[in-house]
């Protein structure tokens, strides 16, 4: 290819990668508080879109993610709490439309499993070191070839 | 003996896990209103704007609330099923048409059949959004004190009907007794 060719497609390339990275899923301007501005943010990237269920509202272009985008705007542009915005998405959609779900009886597992399984872990290596400790040292063959053993560790 | 039993128990039990995981459907999602007071609403009709549809139209008996619009799939395959509830079934069936175009929501009536008692037009989704509505068709079974009873999510055919909401309906009309 020759090197002008190139840079054309390299210029196209960029603007692609450019159009992509400005693309704005809404029209809304942002809210004149900063701060409710990154609530509003924070809640868009938290809430799940249940029509396609791995992206967030923020992420998803589905009709009803945006219908979710300018409830929760309108909500914030009203001056509700997190908690007040979060117990509105709850009692209608339940759970699961939180990506981090609250700490409850039916997630309970959910949030400690990886605890546990840690605690699990760390019981087996507690375990199986004392096992080899208990042994007299001429019998830890599964460890050491027969031609060290006597020397001791 | 343990040192062969243990890793084959925590296989099992992994298999099992995943059996039932796999088994399950995620894009089902429980619906927090069962149980509770349905939500308020009150939307324009699609077949006279002036007249509205609202919660309280849906009590006095149990009644179904499908929720459809003419661009889902869904809603079509499941509209002769509810033609013939219309006909067959002694329950009332109203009707959330989701965003969609009212003419075309009309069009679909004219031509398809209309099994609705009243149909609300909610062009922008809030009502929906106050009903969880995620994904259409889905129907509601909402008592005569407007509690919801049930949510269908995927369209309706007679086995679900004979399976979830006959045994609801008439237990629903046996305690008003």
């Amino acid at each position: 290819m020759s090197s002008a060719g190139l840079r054309a497609w390299i210029v196209v390339l960029l603007l692609v990668l450019a159009a992509t990275s400005v693309r704005a899923i809404d029209q809304e301007p942002p809210l004149q508080d900063p701060e409710r501005q990154a609530l509003y943010e924070r809640l868009t990237h938290e809430v799940r879109c249940l029509v396609c269920q791995n992206q967030t509202v923020a992420d998803s272009t589905a009709p009803l993610a945006a219908d979710l985008r300018r409830e929760i705007y309108a909500m914030v542009e009203e001056g509700r709490s997190e908690e007040d915005i979060k117990t509105f998405l709850l009692d209608r959609y339940g759970d699961f439309v939180l990506y981090k779900p609250r700490f409850l009886y039916s997630t309970a597992l959910l949030w400690l499993a990886p605890g546990l399984l840690l605690l699990a872990g760390a019981l087996a290596i507690g375990v199986v070191v004392r096992r080899r400790a208990a042994l007299p040292a001429d019998q830890d063959a599964d460890e050491n070839p027969p031609a060290a053993t006597g020397t001791g560790a | 003996m343990t040192r062969f039993l243990l890793p084959i128990f925590v296989l099992a039990a992994l298999v099992a896990l995943l059996v039932v995981g796999l088994n399950r459907d995620p894009s089902y999602v429980p619906s927090p209103l069962l149980g509770k007071q349905a939500p308020a609403f009150s939307l324009p009709r699609l077949d006279d704007p002036a007249r509205t549809l609202s919660n309280r139209d849906l009590g006095g008996d149990v009644a179904l609330l499908n929720v459809w619009a003419t661009w889902c799939a869904g809603c079509r395959q499941e509209h002769p099923y509810l033609m013939e509830l219309s006909r067959t079934a002694d329950v009332r069936i109203f009707s959330l048409n989701w965003k969609d175009d009212p003419d075309l929501a009309r069009q679909w009536l004219q031509t398809l059949g209309n099994p609705y008692a009243a149909t609300g037009v909610d062009q922008d989704g809030r009502v929906a959004i106050d009903w969880g509505v995620y994904g259409a068709p889905e129907t509601f079974l909402v008592d005569a004190a407007g509690k919801v009873l049930y949510k269908h999510i995927a369209p309706l055919n007679a086995e679900v009907w004979q399976k979830e909401f006959m045994p609801r309906i008439r237990q629903a009309r046996e305690q008003r007794q």
